[in-house]
């Protein structure tokens, strides 16, 4: 098995590519694997701190939209020694190429990793087409 | 207020938002002190700690709380895991592929020795908090003095 685990820091978004928000907290992007299946598309996002109230999916026009609030509070009177990791917020938008069955979306969560299985449109499934020998 | 070119006599020119810019890169220094490097060992770990118990905590998402691994020896606390990619059929494609798999060890040196048996971890919506008390004959002892 390959390892993939050497990049240990969250990334936090860039100014730009957020809006300001009301909220005084870091926000991350999220990492996220993204599978094409036959009949859905799979959005596995990494997400630790949040559950299912915590986290909003939306989906306008063909941007899906994730969003996550994580409350922490530090711990009663320990002091921070060391600290690798930060503390914030999750936020990313994709725009979906191809159309999705809007009805029959899943979003759902366990243990901080969120998971959306978008169903494709009957449209835009890939169809295999029978050929056949051309009869005289 | 209404700014208009005239005011632009400051080098740059005067941009309203300056001063916010100012503020917030002040502030995000003086928060980064919060941030020591890290040993560039997966996971990232946060370390707590006062006089009588650390805390550790790490974000282990997706990870079943069986497959890991915590023992503490000494000043010493160990974390073994990992976590398996995802399965890809025949058919299926990635379009993107950020996540973290495969297997880690991480070693956490602790600000003192901990009493073995009484460690405490759970494991929360991806995110490992573990309970390390101090030692008791670690305690500092109160001394009293006397006057002879």
């Amino acid at each position: 098995m390959d390892d993939k685990t050497k990049d240990i820091q969250k990334q936090e978004m860039e100014k730009g590519e957020r809006i300001e928000r009301a909220r005084a907290a870091k926000v991350f992007t999220p990492d996220v694997d993204i599978v094409e299946r036959k009949n859905d598309i799979v959005v596995i996002a990494d997400m630790p701190g949040i559950d299912e109230a915590s986290v909003d999916v939306t989906l306008e026009n063909n941007v899906l939209s994730i969003y996550g609030k994580v409350d922490w509070d530090v711990p009663d009177k320990l002091k921070l020694l060391h600290g690798e990791y930060g503390i914030g917020d999750y936020q990313r938008v994709f725009t979906l190429s191809g159309d999705v069955n809007r009805e029959k979306i899943e979003a759902t969560v366990n243990n901080g990793v969120l998971k959306i299985v978008l169903p494709k449109a009957e449209a835009a499934r890939t169809k295999k087409i029978a050929v056949r020998a051309e009869t005289k | 207020m209404l700014w208009t070119e005239g005011f632009g006599t400051f080098g740059r020119g005067l941009d309203p938002w300056s001063e916010f810019r100012r503020v917030e890169n002040e502030m995000n220094r003086v928060l980064s002190r919060f941030a020591s490097p890290s040993t560039g060992e997966f996971p990232a770990v946060n370390v707590w700690a006062d006089g009588s118990e650390t805390v550790v905590t790490t974000e282990l998402p997706g990870i079943d709380a069986k497959g890991i691994e915590i023992s503490v020896t000494g000043k010493t606390l160990v974390l073994n895991g990992s976590r398996e990619p995802l399965e890809v059929k025949e058919g299926e494609s990635y379009h993107r592929r950020e996540r973290w798999y495969g297997k880690f060890s991480k070693t956490v040196e602790l600000p003192f020795v901990v009493e073995g048996n009484k460690v405490e971890a759970g494991f929360s919506r991806g995110i490992l908090t573990i309970k390390l008390p101090r030692a008791e004959s670690e305690k500092p002892k109160k001394i009293t003095v006397r006057s002879a």
